[in-house]
């Protein structure tokens, strides 16, 4: 009879702490539910309780029969995050926490482009981030392969790719050689989401004015401004013209106009002319008529 | 009797003070490996931080109180919508939620190139209690997983998506 004892307690003990289980669980449900899924919640007992679904994101309660089991319909709980559910009849209060997760398939990209305008040929000038959704607009964490795409009027493009870390993924691209308006798309499967770039023309690339006598005064005229891939400077953009004489120097600042800029002035035999747009300086003219 | 006065009330006014100021929570910061391109200098990552925890404080006590005006400060489109509607369905079911955390294990994970947004991991702990018309119905510890992303305002970072994940 010894040699039992011990094994007969043992089996009292796990029989009273399987029975303490059962009294400890009035409830069932799920540990994790995907966003907006439909679920149930099986309670044991008899007799009425209040359930509290509550997390930071939704709080909900409902009447409950114990015993019986009760159906949250797909949409009831929509946010991810941790949950407490709290079971409260007259005799008990049981809390079991679960978690509400993102649903699998993403809805919506949250997509940031900067800047929307910039001068053209910049290497890594425009740069994108995106965040992943869900149709409830829950932060997708696992991984997912994007892409993005930059595409002028031309046709030119550039495509870059990337996978998501921690819901969250980035890309730069270098702004193009012609000016216009460009899309800069990011997808993800049938998602995408477009932001309109801006590319204008860099600074002139050169400058040169020629100069001729118009009567008693000097036409100073430039050629056309481009920047350096070409593009016509727009319009307005400031040209200044410099004449230099011994100790003396004065200026004339002209808009551009029809993509050129012209002054007619007043020039004496030893003058040294010169023309700058911004911190681009342009050619010199010794003018000694 | 007037020193006995005076060392009344300056217990007194150190009990208030105690009592205003915000519990030091543990909080401790993982080495920056960040996943884009754009570094994070250290005063930028300390005013995340700071108002990161700020947050969790107006929460605690927007929800506590049920009063959503409280999360204008700290919290910006989804995350302070999706709190303001919890606050709203707790007022209405007459139950009030408090969530108080207890530390706080934050790694920056990713600076937007543009930054205009800055995403945090937070393996958090915190206890939760459900209050229906005054009786405390239970209390729990839970230790999750949050993914916190933070767009800067006029004078501080906000938080933006408030979200946590089985860990």
């Amino acid at each position: 009879m010894k040699p039992r004892l011990p094994f007969l307690l043992t089996g009292l003990a796990v029989a009273s702490i399987n029975l303490a289980f059962a009294q400890a669980e009035h409830f069932r449900l799920p540990k994790v539910i995907e966003a907006g899924a439909g679920f149930s919640i099986q309670s044991n007992g008899n007799g009425k309780a209040k359930l509290y679904l509550i997390g930071p994101g939704q709080v909900l309660m409902r009447d409950v029969q114990l015993g019986e089991a009760t159906s949250l319909a797909p949409g009831s709980l929509c946010y991810a995050g941790r949950y407490l559910a709290v079971l409260a009849a007259e005799s008990f209060t049981e809390t079991h926490s679960f978690d509400v997760v993102p649903a699998s398939a993403p809805a919506n990209l949250s997509f940031i482009a900067k800047p929307s305008r910039l001068p053209v040929g910049l290497h890594d000038g425009i740069t994108g981030a995106v965040y992943v959704f869900d149709g409830y607009h829950n932060l997708i964490v696992t991984p997912k392969s994007v892409s993005f795409v930059l595409s002028t009027p031309g046709g030119t493009m550039q495509k870059r790719t990337a996978v998501t870390n921690d819901g969250a993924a980035w890309t730069s691209m270098d702004s193009t050689a012609q000016q216009g308006i460009d899309n800069f798309v990011v997808r993800l499967g049938e998602l995408s989401s477009t932001r309109i770039v801006a590319q204008v023309p860099g600074d002139p690339c050169g400058l040169t004015m020629s100069a001729r006598q118009m009567g008693q005064r000097v036409q100073l005229i430039t050629d056309p401004v481009r920047d350096c891939n070409g593009n016509a400077v727009p319009d307005g953009t400031i040209v200044t013209f410099t004449a230099r004489q011994g100790g003396t120097q004065s200026t004339i600042d002209e808009p551009l106009k029809h993509g050129i800029a012209e002054v007619t002035t007043q020039v004496h035999p030893g003058t040294t002319l010169s023309v700058a747009s911004g911190v681009v300086m342009g050619n010199q003219i010794g003018w000694d008529k | 009797m007037t020193g006995l006065k005076f060392l009344m009330i300056l217990f007194a006014g150190i009990a208030a003070t105690i009592d205003s100021m915000p519990a030091q929570v543990p909080v401790h910061v993982a080495p920056v490996h960040l996943h884009g391109p754009r570094p994070l200098e250290q005063q930028s990552q300390a005013a995340v931080i700071r108002d990161y925890i700020h947050a969790w404080q107006s929460f605690h006590i927007a929800l506590e109180q049920n009063r959503p005006e409280l999360l204008n400060a700290d919290f910006v489109g989804t995350a302070k919508d999706r709190l303001a509607g919890t606050i709203q369905q707790q007022d209405k079911l007459g139950i009030r939620t408090q969530y108080q955390d207890l530390s706080h294990d934050l790694q920056i994970l990713f600076y937007s190139p543009d930054g205009l947004s800055i995403e945090l991991a937070d393996n958090v702990e915190y206890d939760v209690q459900l209050i229906d018309h005054e009786k405390l119905l239970t209390k729990q510890r839970e230790r999750v997983r949050y993914f916190v992303v933070l767009t800067p305002a006029e004078v501080r970072w906000k938080v933006r998506v408030f979200q946590s994940v089985p860990e």
